[in-house]
């Protein structure tokens, strides 16, 4: 074998070549001038039809999972509700997949398609439950599996709901490797795809998205089983925006097109992501703000090309919660419902608490998602650590959290407020990312068009964004 | 202490020195290398703090500082935590007012 420069920069530069081989799809195909991509091409020419992915899963007992109506929240959520407002919480369990949570559905088809395509192994670079799913899929179908994580600090500290989904993986029979903070981690998986010429597992192919279409049909079909309906709301736990991109698309594909789609991540606003200091202040490690406002105003930073998952697309409104708010409703679901489920998961249920409040009797909103729970992944093991970690925990009012400083746990289920984040500057500041990062100096009337797709928005507001940024057309 | 030939072991290894990191990384991330530790099966004997060949689940050989024997996970559910503990009292209480009413 010849001797590869294995320097970060050296590494980097092989890097579309890498991944060629490593996907096998040729994204140049979908490309259109200079900055826009045929999207819907690129989902329906590479990946499966919605039927195929159906029955992907099933073949590994994946999808299918019990919708349940959370009655007794409901009840408490009216009993703080304006008269005749609280909607009818529904909760679509997750957990109940193989390997614990909705990343199964992505991991079934991804895993799929390396087999068939006669890869002898995956790799995928994640520190969350994904690992565990490709892990899991891998094992159902026989391929080797290695996952890259991010899990410790300069000082060999890690993330306890980290550590728990490290072990998850090698339950599953992959190899783990495991580093310190830092963006590199990319760069480590880039010389683990050179090295074996496994597939790349991303989170963020065509294969990865078409996974959880089959959710949102799911969701559509359960709501209109159980009460005749479409779901008027459904929240969706946003980090990297896979979840909401997929979700979206299925009940699209379902015909639930009024249905408003609700993008929810844990706000831990102030914290740097690739910071060695800050990396244990977090007390989430996923389903938060550090992933969903940069992947949704720049979803190409991703570990392919093009990123399937492209969640301004199909946002109708994004809100924040509070750490404290989730683990207050982490803890709701068991004691109320019955439910044990990890925290991370439960991101969407807090907003979904809040949302209902605004919302008539008579209307569904759907919390898309639940993850399994066990040591590490808990909100005892979570706060422990956050208090070894100098954060102060306290009762209160949720508004007085502080990420990396405080965790506010709510005194009363009232005081649960998703604050609403302004989509327009999103959209704004996605629009912004584009036209720099691609040096673009005026732009094509189909470049607009594309643009407003990007950001679900109209002509005119790309038109208004552009002036604002002194770009032609 | 040191470990013996198919024992179960963590290696640790310096990926990328202080000073190599990716451009773009904060200035405290930079102060620091890049570490990583993987486990596998010692393909030899080596003592604590030595360089050993391990070969991995997937049979990956691959080769670092021996620094863990027979690893355990440590990972845990903390501690009971006071600010959660009354909670599902306090919203069970409320549920049975609710249904009073």
């Amino acid at each position: 074998m010849t001797q590869r420069d294995t320097s970060y920069l050296a590494v980097m530069a092989r890097k579309n070549e890498i991944m060629k081989r490593a996907i096998g799809i040729d994204y140049d195909t979908f490309e259109e001038g200079q900055l826009a991509f045929d999207y819907e091409k690129m989902m329906s020419e590479t990946a499966y039809s919605i039927d195929e992915v159906k029955r992907i899963q099933a073949e590994t007992a994946v999808g299918n999972t019990p919708m349940i109506e959370l009655r007794n929240i409901t009840q408490l959520v009216r009993a703080v509700s304006p008269p005749g407002k609280g909607a009818r919480i529904f909760v679509k369990d997750e957990a109940c997949n193989p390997s614990g949570s909705f990343k199964a559905r992505r991991a079934a088809v991804s895993v799929y398609h390396a087999k068939k395509a006669g890869y002898k192994g995956v790799v995928t670079a994640t520190s969350g439950n994904f690992g565990a799913a490709i892990a899991s899929q891998a094992a159902m179908r026989g391929l080797k599996c290695i996952v890259v994580q991010e899990t410790y600090d300069s000082h060999g500290i890690g993330q306890p709901e980290i550590l728990e989904k490290g072990r998850a993986c090698e339950a599953y029979g992959a190899q783990v490797m495991q580093l310190t903070v830092g963006p590199e981690l990319f760069y480590m998986f880039l010389r683990v795809l050179e090295e074996t010429d496994y597939f790349n597992a991303s989170l963020y192919t065509p294969f990865a998205i078409a996974g959880i279409e089959t959710l949102g049909m799911e969701v559509a079909e359960d709501i209109r089983k159980i009460a005749g309906k479409d779901p008027d709301v459904v929240v969706v736990t946003h980090a990297g925006g896979g979840n909401t991109t997929g979700t979206a698309r299925g009940l699209i594909k379902a015909g639930a097109t009024q249905t408003q789609v609700v993008s929810a991540s844990v706000d831990l606003s102030g914290l740097r992501m690739a910071s060695d200091v800050d990396f244990n202040k977090k007390s989430f490690t996923t389903g938060h703000t550090g992933f969903g406002v940069p992947f949704a105003t720049w979803p190409d930073r991703a570990d392919v090309p093009r990123n399937a998952a492209r969640p301004l697309r199909y946002m109708d409104r994004y809100v924040t919660v509070t750490q404290g708010e989730v683990f207050y409703v982490t803890e709701m679901l068991a004691q109320l419902e019955g439910l044990e489920r990890g925290p991370a998961g439960c991101t969407a249920l807090a907003a979904a608490v809040s949302l209902a409040k605004e919302l008539d009797q008579d209307q569904i909103v759907v919390v898309q998602e639940t993850e399994y729970t066990g040591a590490g992944k808990h909100p005892q093991s979570q706060l422990t650590f956050a208090r070894q970690m100098g954060i102060t925990i306290r009762r209160g009012d949720p508004r007085e959290n502080k990420p990396g400083e405080c965790i506010v746990i709510p005194e009363a289920l009232s005081q649960i407020q998703a604050v609403d984040q302004d989509i327009k500057h999103l959209r704004k500041s996605y629009i912004s990312n584009v036209i720099k990062t691609n040096g673009v100096t005026k732009v094509s009337e189909k470049e607009i068009q594309f643009l407003a797709e990007e950001t679900k928005s109209d002509h005119d507001f790309v038109c208004q964004v552009l002036q604002e940024l002194g770009i032609h057309w | 202490m040191g470990c013996k030939v198919g024992q179960w072991v963590q290696i640790h290894s310096i990926i990328l020195p202080a000073g190599q990191r990716a451009p773009q990384v904060p200035e405290d991330t930079q102060q620091v290398p890049l570490e990583m530790w993987c486990k596998g099966f010692a393909l030899e004997e080596a003592e604590l703090g030595e360089e050993v060949r391990i070969e991995t689940v997937i049979g990956q050989v691959l080769t670092g500082t021996l620094c863990n024997i027979n690893p355990r996970y440590e990972h845990d559910f903390g501690e009971p935590v006071p600010e959660l503990l009354t909670v599902g009292m306090e919203l069970r209480k409320m549920l049975e007012e609710v249904r009073r009413q």
